[in-house]
């Protein structure tokens, strides 16, 4: 069995190669100390100028969270998490605003230039005024930089066509009642572990409001990064499309190299009218540790979007390769009659990263359907499973889920799981589940290399064909950078 | 150009390739013909480095260069090409995609400058046009849903793109009609020359009615027991494998 014997050989030689993100950037930074209790709570929400309702409703969520257990039903192992071992707050000490490039930060431009955000983007991003720079772009970005985002790209552009695009805590300073409408009204405070943890101290994330019948002009995108040391990200993001609106998300993720874990526990909540329609798609690239399991991301996301509307519809597109553990299972509650869930999905795990990770579909309204589309890959010593929910509830006549699971293994010390759970309470419901496991063949490694690839490259062209279905809901200028990301995050699996 | 001297190799310790001596000359095609089991694809899999085949003994020198010591890749950076028995399907790879990525590691290792989507499409266009192929041809997903005669074509595609200096066609006619045995053939033909050679694989003397070649070597339980001029073809027609062997032993 060449191909097994040649990726032990390669993960006996092959040390973490591929994680180019992994910087770390030199800023002043406003650190909370480290620790959690009410006092930190307070002091986020003071250091945000937040109003009292947001303040009650985190405490509300610190109580619940207080009441509950880590969860371990998924498959995953780690070492306990200290959460009064972390810092709750860290944002980049503001200065006044720059006037132009020359003034901003040369660390953060750097940092920006790193993520691949185009140079006039950069500078919007550092806070120069837009007006002052020219020509357009296509994609409006917000980004997260530990805890803050620093600023919102095009939000003028944005808001001629009617849409909010702005950090989540402006967001409660300037539209509050939009904010209070939703916020929580998906994911409530205690609906599992991480998401009280994320309600009681989150600091910031995006918002967007998509008013009724607009079409956003432009692809939204977030950059998240973990910065600073033994700090928590815990982002928030809201969106809400109103009725026959429709908007497309991108988000982003990486983190610097570190020896400690560090834990990531955002909430994201969506919600659709009539009619609209919303796009969601991730490419997670957060540090996934070294070769031998050290360090790396924690990964513990509650991701969901209700369809409330008729005919709405939210497509979950993501592409996972980073983390050391990822906990996350975007979903869709099928509220609205004739609406639409979506789920496509790559999950890669190399060395020693475990994922666990699907979706959840639930139908309440009828004629509602569902499609679910993952494609797990494990190389090296890692295991990755798929977990999937399809819950039919007594009302839904007429539901319709389609379920595709597929894994492809390289290697034989790595592990592919998949754990369906199928509840159907409506005798017209229709639920299919297909399911493969498929090795890479030498003959097909063979093939390629005939024609002049190497290895590696004909693994990557495997992987990529392999992944087609999902790679290709991503927008064009992201399913390049996925491609990528797959290449390097398979680095050295085979030899 | 290939020099096979005293070839040995197994697979799963049987040994198949019992002291094989070859010589093909730069710009000279010559037909390997032999009974089934007598060793002709492992010869094909041995010079284009599949690992299941262990080598036992002898050498295999190509322009100079210890071809043995040298991995799959290396070899096709070389020159050499197989057209596969079975070619192999690539789920979700499209041909195009697979064939530009194919080429351009080629003329990496080279150090030739490498050609983009649009470069590649219209030499590939052109090359598809040439070999009476359908465009959908280059859409398709690699192998994927082709039928027996479409993969063989499309490994003479291929081969037509990647323009080696060694071909080994390892019985590219089996399964083919008379009119896709001929696109084989011009395939094979349009690039004869000073700077190509090729070893034809073949059960059946039909193929070498299309592409003459310059020399013809019987293989039997793995070694070459008769050498000739394309008339020995005809002679093996006529006579058959187990008339030639009884001669031979």
């Amino acid at each position: 069995m060449p191909v097994v014997t040649e990726t032990l050989d390669a993960l006996k030689s092959v040390t973490q190669s591929g994680y180019k993100w992994g910087w770390e950037t030199d800023i002043e930074m406003d650190l909370a100390p480290k620790g959690l209790n009410e006092g930190t709570i307070r002091l986020i929400s003071a250091r945000k100028e937040e109003p009292e309702w947001l303040l009650a409703w985190r405490l509300k969520a610190y109580a619940a969270w207080q009441q509950m257990q880590e969860p371990h039903w998924a498959r995953v192992e780690h070492a306990p998490i200290d959460y009064q071992d972390l810092h709750y707050y860290a944002a980049p000490k503001k200065k006044s605003g720059p006037k132009s490039l020359d003034e901003v930060d040369p660390e953060l431009l750097r940092t920006y230039e790193k993520l691949g955000i185009p140079l006039k983007e950069r500078a919007i991003l550092a806070g120069v005024d837009p007006a002052s720079i020219e020509g357009g772009s296509q994609v409006a970005v917000d980004a997260v930089f530990d805890s803050v985002s620093v600023a919102t790209t095009f939000r003028e552009t944005l808001q001629k066509a009617g849409v909010i695009f702005c950090p989540i805590s402006e967001a409660v300073r300037d539209y509050p009642e939009l904010v209070q409408q939703y916020l929580g009204s998906v994911v409530p405070v205690s609906d599992n572990f991480f998401a009280a943890l994320n309600s009681a101290v989150f600091t910031d994330g995006s918002f967007v409001y998509v008013p009724k019948g607009v079409r956003c002009p432009m692809e939204l995108s977030t950059y998240f990064r973990i910065n600073a040391r033994s700090t928590g990200q815990f982002e928030r993001t809201l969106i809400i499309a109103d009725a026959g609106s429709y908007v497309s998300y991108l988000e982003g993720c990486t983190a610097p190299m570190r020896d400690e874990n560090q834990l990531h526990a955002a909430v994201v909540e969506l919600i659709a009218h009539d009619d609209a329609q919303i796009k969601y798609s991730t490419v997670q690239n957060w540090y996934p540790g070294d070769a031998e399991g050290r360090g790396g991301i924690y990964n513990f996301v509650t991701k969901r979007g209700a369809c409330r509307g008729a005919r709405s519809k939210i497509s979950w597109t993501q592409v996972e390769t980073g983390s050391a553990i990822t906990w996350k299972y975007p979903s869709c509650v099928l509220l609205g009659d004739d609406s639409v869930g979506e789920f496509y999905s790559v999950a890669v795990t190399n060395n020693c990263q475990q994922a666990d990770t699907g979706t959840k579909m639930i139908h309440i309204g009828r004629n509602t359907k569902s499609t679910i589309v993952s494609k797990g890959i494990s190389a090296g010593r890692s295991n990755n499973t798929y977990r999937g929910l399809v819950r039919v509830l007594p009302k839904a006549t007429g539901a319709r889920n389609y379920t595709q699971c597929d894994s492809l293994l390289i290697g034989d010390q790595c592990g592919a799981h998949t754990v369906p759970y199928i509840e159907s309470r409506n005798p017209t419901a229709k639920v299919e589940h297909e399911a493969t496991t498929s090795k890479i063949a030498d003959d097909q490694l063979f093939y390629c290399r005939q024609r002049g690839l190497s290895e590696e490259d004909a693994v990557n062209l495997i992987v990529n064909g392999f992944c087609k279905e999902v790679l290709k809901e991503l927008p064009i200028e992201f399913a390049v950078e996925a491609q990528k990301l797959l290449a390097v995050s398979l680095e050295g699996s085979v030899g | 150009m290939l020099e096979i001297r005293g070839l040995s190799a197994a697979i799963e310790d049987k040994p198949i390739l019992q002291g094989i001596d070859l010589t093909v000359p730069q710009g000279e095609v010559h037909a390997i013909m032999g009974p089934n089991g007598s060793g002709k694809s492992t010869l094909a899999y041995v010079l284009s480095g599949r690992e299941d085949y262990v080598v036992t003994g002898g050498s295999v020198m190509f322009d100079g260069r210890d071809l043995l010591a040298m991995a799959p890749e290396e070899r096709a950076a070389a020159g050499v090409f197989l057209a596969f028995q079975y070619p192999v399907e690539l789920p979700g790879v499209g041909n195009a995609n697979f064939l530009r990525t194919a080429l351009n590691a080629l003329r990496r290792s080279r150090g030739e400058g490498e050609l983009d989507a649009v470069q590649f499409l219209k030499m590939a266009r052109a090359e598809t046009r040439r070999l009476a192929m359908p465009d959908d041809m280059l859409r398709r997903n690699v192998n994927v849903g082709f039928s027996g005669g479409e993969k063989k074509r499309n490994e003479v595609l291929q081969m037509a793109i990647l323009r080696p200096r060694l071909a080994i066609l390892d019985e590219t006619d089996s399964g083919l009609d008379i009119d896709a045995l001929k696109i084989v053939a011009d395939g094979v033909n349009a690039l004869r020359g000073p700077e190509f050679s090729a070893l034809i694989i073949t059960h059946y003397q039909r193929l070498l009615d299309h592409i003459v070649p310059d020399r013809v070597h019987v293989l039997s339980d793995g070694r070459i027991i008769r050498s000739g001029g394309p008339e020995l073809a005809h002679e093996l027609e006529a006579k058959g494998y187990a008339d030639m062997v009884a001669e031979a032993v």
